[in-house]
């Protein structure tokens, strides 16, 4: 760990908090991006069977 | 050459960004890692920021991207409102939470900065401000999406609402060359001669830039791609609803 001085939590901080918020943000476009791909496979299936 | 109105088709446009959207990711992926570990770890501190200097690395490209996001939605909005390409809009969508949770990181890692440096999390300062706005108007923006049951109805209202938004979007950018009484300071970098930051913080920082400009392409591309498939999805549905 390089040394953060007196501003330790601050810097910490700001990156946790902005790595997480990456990280949920591409969390939801790829479980998003998921589901709708795994629906319009179930209908399209169900339509050209039908 | 091919023009760009060929990628408004949607089919075109799954093929293109089926293999464009990996490669930015990668990309940004690489280009993130390197830049913030180096500006993390190999960084030295300030001789007057002391070590908060490092927060520069998350603050200035998510503010940048946070602009930015809302100005490629601005052109994709126009391109909808004057040619109806249903690809512009549903980019202009999938952008909205991008924007949102960028300038949300903006607001937050400049609060972290500014209680040390400032004196104070929070100041009603022009940049402060009118970035405080935009980021009221990404959740308009993405809640007018959701509101509305017609899809070409609310790709219309939301165009007209980023229209508006926009001001605010060249505010949040000039605001600090318009009023000079706030607190934040002048663009962190410039061309102009007698720039302030050195090579050191300067190197990681264009890293982190453009990891953020293709993490934003690559999410973008993601988004645009699953409202695309989510589209035929409801008009499948409502087809198999008309038959029954």
């Amino acid at each position: 760990m390089p040394d953060l001085g007196t501003y330790a939590a601050e810097v910490t901080l700001a990156y946790a908090v902005s790595l997480g918020l990456i990280a949920a943000l591409i969390l939801w476009s790829w479980a998003r991006a998921r589901r709708v791909k795994r629906e319009l496979a179930a209908l399209e299936t169900r339509t050209t069977r039908g | 050459m091919a023009s760009l109105w060929e990628y408004a088709n949607p089919v075109k446009f799954m093929r293109l960004s089926g293999w464009l959207m990996p490669v930015s990711a990668w990309l940004a992926a690489g280009l993130i890692v390197t830049g913030l570990v180096w500006g993390f770890f190999f960084t030295e501190a300030d001789y007057r920021q002391g070590a908060t200097v490092k927060i520069i690395f998350l603050h200035v490209p998510s503010a940048l991207m946070a602009i930015n996001a809302w100005a490629m939605m601005l052109i994709a909005s126009l391109i909808w409102l004057v040619r109806r390409h249903h690809v512009s809009a549903l980019a202009a969508k999938a952008a909205g939470p991008i924007g949102a949770t960028m300038t949300l990181i903006a607001l937050i890692t400049g609060a972290i900065w500014g209680q040390p440096m400032w004196g104070t999390w929070w100041e009603w300062d022009p940049r402060l401000t009118s970035f405080l706005i935009l980021f009221l108007f990404y959740l308009g923006y993405i809640a007018l999406w959701s509101a509305i049951e017609d899809a070409d109805t609310a790709a219309d209202l939301t165009a007209i609402l980023c229209l508006v938004g926009s001001v605010f979007a060249a505010l949040s950018r000039y605001a600090a060359l318009f009023w000079n009484q706030g607190l934040h300071q002048g663009a962190s970098l410039s061309v102009a001669p007698g720039t302030r930051m050195d090579w050191a913080y300067k190197a990681p920082l264009y890293l982190c830039m453009a990891g953020f400009a293709l993490l934003f392409l690559a999410l973008v591309l993601a988004g645009t791609r699953t409202e695309i498939r989510a589209r035929r999805a409801r008009a499948l549905l409502t087809r198999e609803r008309a038959r029954a």
